[in-house]
């Protein structure tokens, strides 16, 4: 990467405010590219929030965002996203392929409708989720995550260097949540970048190159070896011992099983 | 006992079409296109759950002509249609300001906007009596039966009721637009974040719709009136939602329906001598519970049919893999 080249992601002193009442205080962070982020922090920490925010759909009171050097608007098409499942009505009367055709709806621009190419980035989409057996399906007869993956698809679809994920894995299976870790490394192995809001810590070290830990404030960032410690998990859930304990447990387990070097 | 007249299949069938067979025909036709206009609309709003936001603005388009006509005291003038689709989507804009700005739910919002503007409504007529001439009884329920008596405009060599030749252009405008945004008004329904974050502007579209909900609800008023209005525009696509599972399908149903709708309401006023506008009501809901006995999915019978054990396979393949 050349120097001048500006990163995918860079945010400088961002706070959000909902009804005068701040949700993100003076978040400051660069992200290179071709790295894979997890976003952790406990319920109500603004994971969501800060995606909203990077797209642009939660106005910031204060600070701004660059994708690739430029704010949003203008980059729109280089950053995918995929929201949160329960974020829409499953009941629509649509099936799996016109979900994944809308992620090219951003690349159409107005009176143009999707065309041959834009179907077949659609069938190869669904191929990579393992959905094409399902795309004449109505997505309301979809398992949770069957659902997932077919968001993943439409994520896919928009083709862009930047992806924003919400919980991905919240409530998929067990296959889903393998195949979901494998495209994600198969787009870092491609040169994107990807951010992932994530709950489950014990998993948290294995999938991400780097983490973000947030609880309103940015509490730590970094490489995950450097930022998935005690003492900055503590610092983030504010001493939710439950959650941490485990983690702990984990963390000593690891220890002693570690090989000793040489 | 003679409360309801006595039925014949033969003049059932036959009477409507006898002598008063021309304003039988613009009945349908007007019938037709009300509803047709109506149930494209009104299929959005049904999706996104914002189906009572029709009846909203059909009553608060009251205030609105009240306003026009003591502006211009003239009945047909274009202000009057200013008037409604302006206090129409004043509706729209106090349910949205009093939702944000207080801790009250938009669904309450909702009543208690288009209720106070309806009642505005009523005092105006009633205060200004002398110079408001609006009959409530057609507010309420319209006069589609007089449609065929209406000024008529001649095109084409025929002499067509200046109402239908408005409600024609209405609903072709409509399809141009739904051509035009198909994309745009699916994905900002579906997912209207995502649509904002592909830089299709969800509050537009939104607006967009509200617009073309206030001009349909307006042109559509002396028809059938503010509440037989919202019937019409939940009907049509709530009845092709239990039969099809495709946008697209349920748009084209809608349409099929409001023809069915116009005619089968027609035979029934003409059979109990009542509104023709309240008739066709009724028939779009026997339709739809004819739908919802016969819909080959699910169908009250397809669920007798399958029984215990099949709703259990089902359930079995739309549930979870298994794995989780």
């Amino acid at each position: 990467m050349s120097p001048q080249t500006p990163p995918p992601l860079e945010i400088h002193d961002l706070t959000v405010a909902y009804h005068k009442k701040p949700v993100l205080y003076g978040i400051d962070l660069v992200v290179p590219s071709g790295r894979l982020v997890g976003i952790v922090g406990p319920n109500g920490a603004g994971k969501s929030t800060l995606i909203k925010a990077i797209l642009g759909l939660a106005p910031p009171s204060s600070g701004w965002v660059k994708i690739f050097g430029k704010p949003y608007r203008n980059n729109a098409k280089r950053v995918g996203y995929v929201p949160q499942r329960e974020s829409v009505d499953w009941d629509f009367p649509v099936n799996v392929r016109d979900v994944v055709l809308m992620g090219r709806y951003g690349r159409l621009g107005w009176l143009k409708r999707p065309g041959k190419a834009d179907r077949e980035v659609a069938r190869a989409c669904l191929e990579k989720v393992q959905m094409l057996p399902y795309a004449n399906r109505q997505i309301s007869n979809l398992s949770g995550g069957q659902q997932q993956r077919v968001f993943l698809a439409r994520a896919l679809a928009q083709e862009s260097d930047l992806y924003l994920l919400d919980e991905p894995f919240a409530g998929v299976d067990v296959a889903t949540e393998s195949a979901i870790v494998n495209i994600l490394s198969q787009l870092r192995a491609q040169g994107k970048t990807l951010m992932v809001v994530h709950h489950d810590l014990t998993t948290a070290r294995k999938y991400f190159d780097m983490l973000l830990l947030l609880n309103m404030r940015m509490v730590d960032y970094g490489p995950t070896d450097e930022v998935f410690t005690y003492e900055k998990l503590q610092a983030t859930y504010g001493g939710r011992l439950t959650i941490l304990s485990q983690v702990a447990d984990s963390l000593s387990q690891e220890k002693e099983n570690l090989p000793v070097g040489p | 006992m003679k409360m309801i007249p006595p039925f014949d299949i033969v003049s059932f069938f036959r009477a409507p079409w006898t002598e008063a067979w021309e304003s039988s025909l613009w009945i349908v036709i007007m019938g037709f296109l009300v509803n047709a206009a109506c149930g494209l609309v009104g299929s959005f709003l049904v999706l996104r759950r914002m189906a009572l936001v029709g009846d909203a603005i059909s009553h608060s388009v009251l205030p609105g002509i009240a306003v026009a006509f003591l502006l211009s005291t003239s009945r047909s003038s274009g202000l009057m249609m200013v008037g409604a689709v302006g206090a129409g989507l004043f509706a729209v804009w106090l349910i949205e300001f009093i939702h944000r700005n207080t801790r009250v739910k938009p669904d309450a919002a909702l009543g208690v906007t288009f209720t106070t503007l309806f009642s505005i409504g009523v005092i105006l007529i009633a205060l200004y009596a002398d110079q408001v001439d609006l009959d409530l009884e057609c507010v309420l329920y319209g006069e589609i039966g007089f449609v065929y008596f209406a000024e008529s405009f001649a095109l084409l060599g025929m002499e067509v009721p200046i109402p239908v030749l408005r409600m024609a252009v209405t609903l072709f405008g409509l399809l141009v637009l739904l051509l035009l945004f198909y994309k745009e008004a699916v994905v900002t329904s579906f997912d209207p974040v995502l649509a904002t974050s592909l830089g299709i502007p969800a509050r537009w579209v939104h607006y967009g719709l509200m617009l073309s909900l206030s001009v349909v609800i307006v042109f559509s008023f002396e028809s059938v009136g503010a509440i037989l209005v919202i019937a019409m525009l939940i009907l049509p696509s709530v009845t092709g939602s239990l039969l099809s599972d495709r946008l697209a399908h349920i748009l084209i149903m809608s349409a099929v329906f409001s023809a069915l709708y116009a005619l089968a309401g027609l035979h029934l006023a003409t059979w109990l001598n009542c509104s023709p506008a309240g008739a066709m009501v009724v028939a779009g809901f026997l339709l739809f519970c004819l739908a919802w006995i016969l819909s080959p999915r699910r169908g009250l019978l397809t669920q007798l049919r399958k029984g215990r054990r099949g709703l259990r396979i089902e359930h079995g393949c739309t549930g979870s893999t298994g794995f989780e």
